[in-house]
């Protein structure tokens, strides 16, 4: 039981990076119906920033969290710039083009920053250093650390803000209607230009704090870190009906509970036949199960053709 | 990606002919191959200056070929850890006429890239490819200066049961050909000497998120954690493993034993164990001023420099009895060789396997690792 219990709780904690990292997906495919493949590059940049701080500091005698959380200050930063500048060079040319050509410019943009991560930070893994006390309390017999609450309780302030920016504030009116119809939310005064840019600057924080996390998480950050990470999250986008917001959550905890179980599980249910080297293969089949059986994904409508 | 690798080799190669015109010089070519990008980059680059480092050594000495004044030339090639493109880079240096090759650097890319040498009937030393299949597939130009993973997985096998009193093993390996077959003899022999295998799990050469297969492993209760495969897996594990708090004894081989696997691992690489075949290095003769001359020259000695060293010289002295860098006229002498490296006495059975092979086993203590005596 305490075994299962762990395996939950190991779950939930990468679901909520997913998650995180998810509605950024979700985010600038509900406004702009693209999508930004070089997202996971972006967590990447948030995880490099933030561990290029946290080896500065290492030994400068601050106090562990507050380290971090100055890496964190310059990751978000960072990230937003990337996240302005991808949208303002590789988007923005081509928001009249035919939906393919944004998708290629996406592919490329990933490429560039992996090359360019590649060459400021080399191509070893590099290590988180130890700074956070890691403290863990028990829970039913499950061991769950400090990191791994404030990554859960972080993810879930995170999307309640998102949500509440999205439903009752002008901004989120103004993303809403631009995603609505982009040329009749010009005539009403918005200024779409303004509202995608500031679209992805979100989106792009998110991901600078997913970055922080994993990195911390894991303790290890690598210059092709964000591919994996970003084509599982962009799963769990499409799991919960991309677009939707509360559709990325419940994607993103789905799918890393998913992955949790069937490597702990799979080698014992199936009497050694699989085993957990199929920990990534899930992902990807419940990718093609969800488009197969619900192409629009579980919390997603049912829409017609965009005009 | 920006190739490092192929300036390098061109850069070689107009060398190359530069002074092919100058004179009468005799110009023996040695490829060496190793992982030079990715997650292995560091042990790669590592290889390879212990080739470069035996070849600079070798032309300061005034190498006399059958009479001809001699110079080595290092051609060094990046299989990215990839069996597919170890095969590539195979075929280029058979196609470029080199001599002799050191590497691969890895069981996995050694094995294809043996046939493309055997065919072509150039020797080939492999520093650290330690899977039994690589000098079983009955090519005469296989050769390895390292010991085997039989031998490795019998005595982690003997240490994990004698030493650590290990009843229940948990055993882990990353599906490469290295990894998978350690950790599989690892298993059989442990299982001869008493010992339950109670979780077989498995990871891949890219992973990092190793949390769910240590859960389920942390179910079954074992005294120990074996895994088989490299140190960019086995460091993040380790810091998992301690972060799940468990406090078992982990074990790892050859793949984990570097300061890259510490510096991963952080605090939580204390008390970890690993074997290198061989002796330790600054116990054998001539290793110690090994040590000084590789800090000296390119800093920290990350795993196999050594091995991939004693390779390049074994090579050139089989040259010099034979007195023809021809690998026809070589190879006889090579198989013959009886030599003493900075790893140990050096020759090799009718397989090409090492003779005498010895492991040794270490535990960090303290942040770096310390021989177990």
């Amino acid at each position: 039981m305490e075994i299962f219990l762990q395996q939950l709780v190991n779950g939930v904690v990468l679901g909520s990076i997913y998650a995180l990292v998810a509605l950024g997906y979700t985010l600038v495919y509900g406004i702009m119906g693209l999508i930004n493949f070089a997202h996971g590059d972006v967590v990447m940049i948030g995880a490099m920033v933030t561990l290029t701080v946290a080896r500065l500091l290492s030994n400068s005698g601050l106090p562990g969290p507050l380290i971090v959380l100055l890496g964190l200050l310059a990751a978000v930063p960072t990230c937003m710039a990337t996240g302005y500048l991808i949208e303002r060079i590789a988007y923005r040319p081509l928001r009249n083009a035919p939906r393919l050509a944004p998708l290629i410019t996406a592919i490329g943009v990933s490429i560039l920053l992996q090359n360019l991560a590649m060459m400021i930070w080399g191509r070893e893994y590099l290590s988180f250093p130890q700074i956070i006390p890691s403290h863990a309390f028990s829970f039913f017999g499950a061991s769950i650390s400090t990191t791994q609450s404030i990554i859960v309780i972080g993810s879930g302030v995170m999307m309640v803000c998102l949500s509440f920016l999205v439903k009752k504030t002008k901004l989120g009116n103004a993303m809403r209607a631009t995603s609505q119809n982009p040329e009749v939310a010009t005539l009403m005064g918005v200024e779409v230009n303004t509202v995608i840019s500031l679209t992805f600057i979100l989106g792009s924080a998110l991901a600078a704090i997913a970055g922080m996390m994993v990195s911390a998480y894991y303790g290890i950050a690598h210059y092709d870190m964000g591919f994996m990470l970003g084509l599982k999250a962009f799963t769990a986008a499409v799991l919960g009906g991309i677009g939707n917001i509360e559709g990325a959550v419940l994607g993103g905890l789905l799918l890393g509970i998913i992955e949790s179980m069937g490597a702990g599980y799979l080698g014992t249910l199936t009497g050694g036949v699989m085993g957990s080297n199929y920990q990534d293969v899930f992902a990807f089949f419940v990718l093609i199960l969800v488009l197969v059986l619900r192409p629009s994904g579980l919390l997603g409508e049912r829409v017609g053709e965009r005009p | 990606m920006p190739n490092r690798p192929l300036f390098i080799v061109v850069a070689a190669i107009l060398a190359g002919c530069a002074k092919h015109e100058a004179g009468s010089e005799l110009v023996v070519r040695i490829g060496s191959v190793a992982p030079l990008t990715g997650p292995q980059s560091h042990l790669g680059k590592d290889n390879d200056n212990g080739v470069r480092l035996a070849a600079e050594e070798i032309n300061a000495s005034n190498l006399v070929i059958g009479g001809k004044k001699a110079r080595i030339e290092v051609l060094s090639e990046d299989d990215q850890a990839d069996p597919r493109t170890a095969t590539v880079v195979a075929q280029k240096l058979v196609d470029e006429g080199v001599n002799g090759v050191i590497g691969d650097l890895n069981s996995g890319t050694s094995i294809p890239a043996s046939k493309i040498y055997s065919d072509a009937g150039i020797p080939q030393i492999s520093p650290s490819a330690t899977a039994i299949a690589f000098t079983s597939q009955g090519f005469k130009t296989a050769f390895r200066v390292i010991t085997n993973d039989r031998q490795q997985g019998e005595a982690l096998a003997q240490f994990a049961t004698a030493k650590l009193h290990a009843k229940s093993i948990a055993i882990i390996d990353d599906r490469t050909a290295y990894g998978q077959g350690l950790a599989d003899e690892f298993g059989k022999d442990a299982k001869a000497l008493g010992a339950n295998v109670v979780a077989r799990e498995y990871t891949s050469d890219h992973a990092t998120d190793f949390t769910a297969i240590l859960t389920s492993i942390k179910g079954k209760h074992p005294d120990l954690v074996f895994y088989g495969g490299m140190d960019a897996q086995s460091g993040p594990m380790m810091r998992q493993l301690r972060n799940l708090g468990m406090n078992v004894a982990f074990l790892g081989a050859d793949g984990s034993k570097s300061p890259e696997f510490i510096r991963l691992a952080g605090r939580s690489a204390e008390g970890a164990y690993a074997s290198t075949p061989g002796m330790p290095l600054d116990k054998m003769p001539g290793g110690q001023a090994f040590i000084e001359k590789y800090n000296a020259r390119y800093g920290k000695i990350q795993l196999y420099s050594p091995y991939s060293y004693d390779a390049t010289r074994v090579m050139v002295e089989a040259m010099k009895k034979a007195g023809s860098a021809e690998p026809s006229k070589y190879l006889p002498y090579l198989s013959k060789t009886e030599w003493q490296g900075v790893t140990g006495p050096i020759s090799f059975d009718d397989k090409g396997d090492i003779r005498r092979g010895t492991v040794t086993l270490y535990q960090v203590v303290n942040g770096s690792w310390k021989a177990i005596p």
